[in-house]
């Protein structure tokens, strides 16, 4: 993001789709790296006399996600074949989309930081089966490769966006908001390491030339990025070898095809791949076993009420309609659904939102942290932390005598409703505002303490400290504030 | 005998399945040697199934409806735990883990599988000539080609080999060999019968379907093999009518189409005869012959040569060496493992039809000739929609000429092609459409009647078919 | 319009194809290829600009099936016909080597 150049950053991003079974068969969609061809049947093998049929549920799960990005969604729809040689694809050609995917020109709003905002615009999104693995002999001995069928088969949606991104940091954030959103919408894990997620970067320069015009290099793609931070690393790697590289050879856009660079995560350079086959002609054509899709516009205006609240929608209805900060919204945003329908739940309850969002973002997330598991999983279930939470809303106890009692609900095995309000008599919680019951224990605890009681007749103010301690301790809880005054009207009389 | 009379004779004790099969054996012991007809016999199989069934019957227990009768299955159906080679060396090798929908179909009506049938390689071809295994002889005249894809299948029947066979038709690959080997042969609507199980020619082109040696062995085979299977997406969701029943009540007042385009130059003089004589029967017996016209005959070749090894080119690329089939020993690097295993395990039509096929789907010119096919294909089926309108039935020859020798026509592609010119335009269009035998020439080669029928109306097809067989017999 | 082909396009066809042919295929399939793609021009007299391709014989649309479960193949069975495993992979030369 120099001054002498303007990076331009297009992604290419393949999410695995959260199904039961594969996209054509039944096979089980399953990350499943240490067993190999296990998960395989005759159509995703590809053997002879197989043929596909289209899971409902990926395709289900595709429109909802397009709706999610705000993309238009076709009525009419088909599946072409890709055709090449390799290895993991069985038949040697994938089932893909090509000239009419189901959705297309859509966008993806994303906060680069506190105050910028960008709008990423999407191409298309289009639905495909993934290809197996293909294990290169890393020993170099010559063993050859060993191909896992296992993934074969697997929905995958292609979200391709256009080269709006204008810096790694974007390109990051991009995928972070999509994660985000994906995840929310239950449609996938997003996970870069398991392979949930793959992106492919096609980025190159716009330079300023001295009579204002801008001159693009060529694009290049970058592949085998394993992270998100290392999408982040490898594109700022590349902006620096591209303007190194334009400032020695002069190349434009054009000049040259697009060439392609893997990543090296190790050293951290980005090196030349053998072209797949010289710009390769995949020879698409409408697959003739499958049947094209038509959807209705009834049928998308159902699915998109099914969509329910997005992650920014919901934010936002966190700051105004809760009154919750921005650091309060994207904390409780940023730790899953889950976590966001339990503080949902939570204010439910006691219609306290920002009392429910400290407690939440703070001691139970903690605790969550801690233990390693999820909203829902955790004991501690929203409607008690919520009658919890309303007992202080209502001042039956303080916040001293709520971190106790949130204390006693860790340590059981299983907390009921019934619970909350038996340990706070149990314990003694309950804050004592009935002022005759104050007096009296002030009254008790000033005649059995006359030195003090002196001392701060005599002007020592420090010598009320302990007598407010001790009407404390024996009230159980109480409002300091009250105690201390009676304590004074009852000595300054 | 036919297989009414067979199904009859197990049921009244006269005869066991095993006796049938055993028959069929014998049968074949002694003659496939010259003919050819099989690629593969599962006698222990077939002996074992036999038994069960006479097994069944003897108990009293209720049995399917080809209870017992033994079936001869093409090469490139996948018969689990059987060879399914496609007559290639590419499948040499090849066992398939799983049947085909219409095998698990046969097997639960207690049919016997008694073997795998020969034909063109990749079923590409109209002679079993292109067989990696050697040609099959018509029985007819074993100097003679039986025709093809389903050679084999045809020539079993017609052998007495088998009272039924299983074919697959994409150009013509059932109704050919069947006109040329005298058998009735049938291709169904298109999605009528799953395809899940038929090794892939030309996906939007390929049918299974019955040969037989009558129409009603033809219909009851049928009967088994129709209906909706969830796994092939192309597979018809609709109501399978009985095609047995009633079949040999006449059709009153049927109006059969004949069009102009197909009465041309290349039709021989013995196949025009036929014809002419076998409408003439059919107008004894109180049908209407109507004029109409099918004027994009002339471009159904053209169009099936190009949609056809499209397809093909697509569906026999998997065909790879790496995960199943032949792998070549020779070899530097992948792409080498690739192209060496390839050009080993396929024969030369094949080849011819996959470059083609890549050809024509190739970027700059998928417009031109797939895509223009795909344009034409619509104007070619809107013919029939059209002449439907006025007819019951189109009627036409099946082939131009009568078997022709081995070795005439294998050194000329284009020739070899213009073979499927009438059956052609069933597969284009999707219909059903039926050969039924009409006769002999001079030298007592076979020849074929084709009718061909609406979407769906296989049941109208199959009764003008028996109409058809009727005056034949009245005739003889 | 007759269209010919030429023995760099077979060639390169045949690269596509990943087809190892001979240079006495190459030039057969040369000769025959052009006079089947010479006979597949008659399609050029006919006018399809407004006709839509037809490229099943299916007017079905939504062909799906349940996201449902179903056993796989055992890997014995997956691996059966593969000619090159070692019991848990397919195995393949590597795509670098050479010779």
């Amino acid at each position: 993001m120099s001054g002498d150049y303007e990076i331009i950053i297009g992604l290419e991003v393949h999410v695995q789709l959260l199904t039961n079974s594969k996209l054509f068969c039944g096979c089980a969609n399953k990350f499943n790296p240490d067993n190999p061809n296990v998960q395989t049947c005759p159509v995703c093998l590809g053997l002879p006399g197989s043929l596909p049929v289209m899971n409902r549920h990926a395709f289900d799960l595709s429109v909802r996600t397009a709706l999610a990005l705000n993309c238009r969604i076709a009525e009419f729809t088909r599946w072409d074949r890709k055709q090449y040689f390799y290895p993991d694809l069985p038949k040697a050609y994938q089932i893909s989309q090509f000239d009419l995917p189901f959705s297309h020109s859509g966008w993806l709003d994303v906060r680069v930081d506190d105050e910028t905002q960008t709008r990423v615009r999407l191409i298309r999104a289009h639905l495909e089966e993934d290809a197996g693995k293909n294990m290169h002999d890393e020993t170099g001995s010559g063993a050859g490769s060993r191909v896992d069928l296992n993934r074969t088969g697997t929905p995958l949606l292609e979200i391709v966006s256009e080269p709006d991104i204008r810096s790694a940091v974007e390109a990051r954030r991009y995928l972070e908001e999509l994660k985000l959103l994906l995840t929310y919408i239950g449609v996938s894990d997003c996970n870069m390491q398991e392979g949930s997620l793959r992106c492919d970067a096609n980025v190159n320069l716009h330079i300023p030339q001295d009579d204002g015009s801008k001159l693009a290099t060529p694009i290049v793609e970058i592949k085998n990025m394993n992270s998100f931070s290392n999408v982040e690393i490898a594109i700022e790697y590349e902006t620096r070898r591209l303007f190194a590289e334009w400032q020695e050879t002069g190349a434009r856009l054009g000049d040259i095809p697009k060439t392609t660079r893997g990543w090296d995560a190790d050293r951290g350079v980005t090196f030349a791949q053998r072209g797949k086959e010289e710009a390769a002609d995949y020879r698409y054509f409408p697959d003739p076993d499958l049947i094209p899709v038509t959807v209705t516009q009834d049928e998308i205006a159902g699915a998109k009420s099914e969509l329910g609240e997005l992650p920014t929608a919901r934010a936002d209805r966190f700051k105004s309609q809760f009154g919750l900060s921005a650091y309060d919204a994207k904390v409780i945003i940023e730790r899953g659904p889950r976590f966001a329908d339990y503080f949902d739940a939570v204010v439910e309850v006691c219609d306290e939102p920002k009392l429910a969002a400290n407690w939440t973002t703070q001691e139970v997330l903690r605790e969550l942290n801690d233990r390693g598991i999820q909203a829902d999983e955790f004991h501690i279930t929203p409607i008690v932390l919520g009658t919890m939470l309303q007992r202080v809303r209502d001042e039956k106890i303080n916040n001293a005598g709520a971190r106790k009692l949130f204390t006693a609900f860790l340590e059981a095995e299983a907390v009921a409703v019934a619970d909350v309000d038996r340990l706070i008599d149990d314990m003694r919680l309950e804050v004592v505002s009935d002022t005759g019951q104050i007096e009296a224990v002030v009254q008790e605890v000033l005649a059995a303490n006359p030195g003090p009681c002196a001392d701060f007749r005599a002007g020592k103010q420090a010598a009320i400290g302990p007598l407010i301690g001790q009407c404390m301790k024996k009230l159980g809880a109480a409002d300091p504030k009250l105690v201390r005054s009676t304590i004074v009207n009852l000595l300054t009389e | 005998m036919t297989v009414s009379q067979l199904l009859q004779q197990m049921e009244s004790g006269a005869t066991t399945s095993e006796q049938l099969v055993k028959n069929c054996l014998n049968r074949i012991a002694a003659e496939d040697e010259t003919i050819h007809a099989f690629l593969y016999i599962d006698s222990d199989g077939a002996l074992d199934a036999a038994r069960s069934v006479d097994a069944k019957r003897a108990n009293g227990r209720p049995t399917g409806l080809l209870a017992g009768l033994p079936v001869a299955v093409k090469d490139n159906i996948c018969t689990r735990g059987l060879p399914t080679t496609c007559a290639s060396r590419m499948l040499e090798p090849f066992v398939p883990p799983y049947d085909a929908h219409i095998v698990q179909q046969l097997r639960a009506a207690d049919a016997v599988v008694i073997g795998k049938t020969n034909l063109d390689e990749f079923a590409m071809g109209s002679s079993t000539e292109n067989s990696a295994f050697g040609a099959t002889r018509n029985p007819a005249d074993t100097d003679r080609s039986p025709g093809g894809s389903s050679g084999g299948s045809a020539a079993a029947v017609a052998a007495g080999f088998a009272p039924l066979s299983i074919g697959s038709d994409t150009g013509g690959s059932i109704r050919q060999p069947a006109a040329f080997c005298g058998v009735v042969g049938m291709k169904p609507t298109y999605g009528r019968v799953s395809r899940y199980g038929l090794v892939a020619f030309a996906s939007s082109l390929d049918q299974i379907g019955p040969l037989a040696n009558d129409v009603d062995g033809a219909a009851r085979l049928l009967q088994v093999l129709a209906g909706y299977d969830k796994r092939d997406s192309t597979s018809i969701n609709r109501e399978v009518p009985n095609f047995v029943e009633g079949l040999q009540v006449p059709i009153e007042g049927l109006r059969i189409g004949i069009a102009s385009e197909h009465l041309v130059e290349g039709l021989s003089e013995p196949i025009r005869h036929r014809f002419e004589s076998t409408l003439d029967e059919l107008r004894a017996a109180g049908a209407t012959v109507v004029d109409v016209s099918l004027p994009h005959t002339k471009y159904c070749v053209a169009t099936y040569y190009l949609i056809a090894p499209s397809e093909a080119s697509s569906n026999l690329a998997r065909y790879d060496g790496v995960h199943y089939g032949r792998r070549t020993e020779n070899f530097d690097d992948l792409i080498d493992l690739y192209a060496a295993s390839r050009a080993e395990g396929l024969g030369p039509e094949v080849k011819r039809r996959i470059m083609l096929g890549t050809y024509a789907l190739s970027e700059g010119y998928s417009d031109k000739f797939y895509q223009r096919a795909l344009k034409v294909r619509r104007l070619i089926r809107d013919d029939y929609d059209t002449a439907f309108a006025n007819v019951d039935v189109i009627a036409s020859p099946v082939t131009p000429t009568t078997a022709f020798r081995i070795g005439e026509l294998v050194e000329d592609p284009l020739a070899m092609y213009l073979n499927d010119i009438y059956t052609i335009s069933a597969n284009l269009a999707g219909l059903p459409a039926i050969s039924i035998p009409a006769g002999t020439d001079e030298a007592g080669l076979p020849i074929g009647f084709q009718l061909t029928a609406p979407a769906f109306e296989e049941f109208r097809l199959l009764k003008a078919a028996a109409m058809v067989e009727r005056q034949q017999e009245v005739r003889s | 319009m007759s269209e010919k082909i030429t023995i760099d396009e077979v060639r390169q066809v045949a690269k596509l194809s990943r087809l190892k042919l001979s240079e006495d295929e190459l030039q057969q399939l040369s000769k025959q290829m052009g006079s089947i793609l010479e006979y597949v021009a008659i399609l050029d007299e006919l006018n399809t600009d407004d006709v839509e391709p037809m490229a099943q014989a299916v007017e079905v649309r939504n062909a799906f099936r349940a996201d449902e479960l179903a056993e796989s193949l055992p890997r014995e069975d997956a691996l059966a016909n593969a000619p090159a495993s070692d019991g848990r992979y397919f195995l393949v030369p590597d795509i670098l080597k050479k010779g």
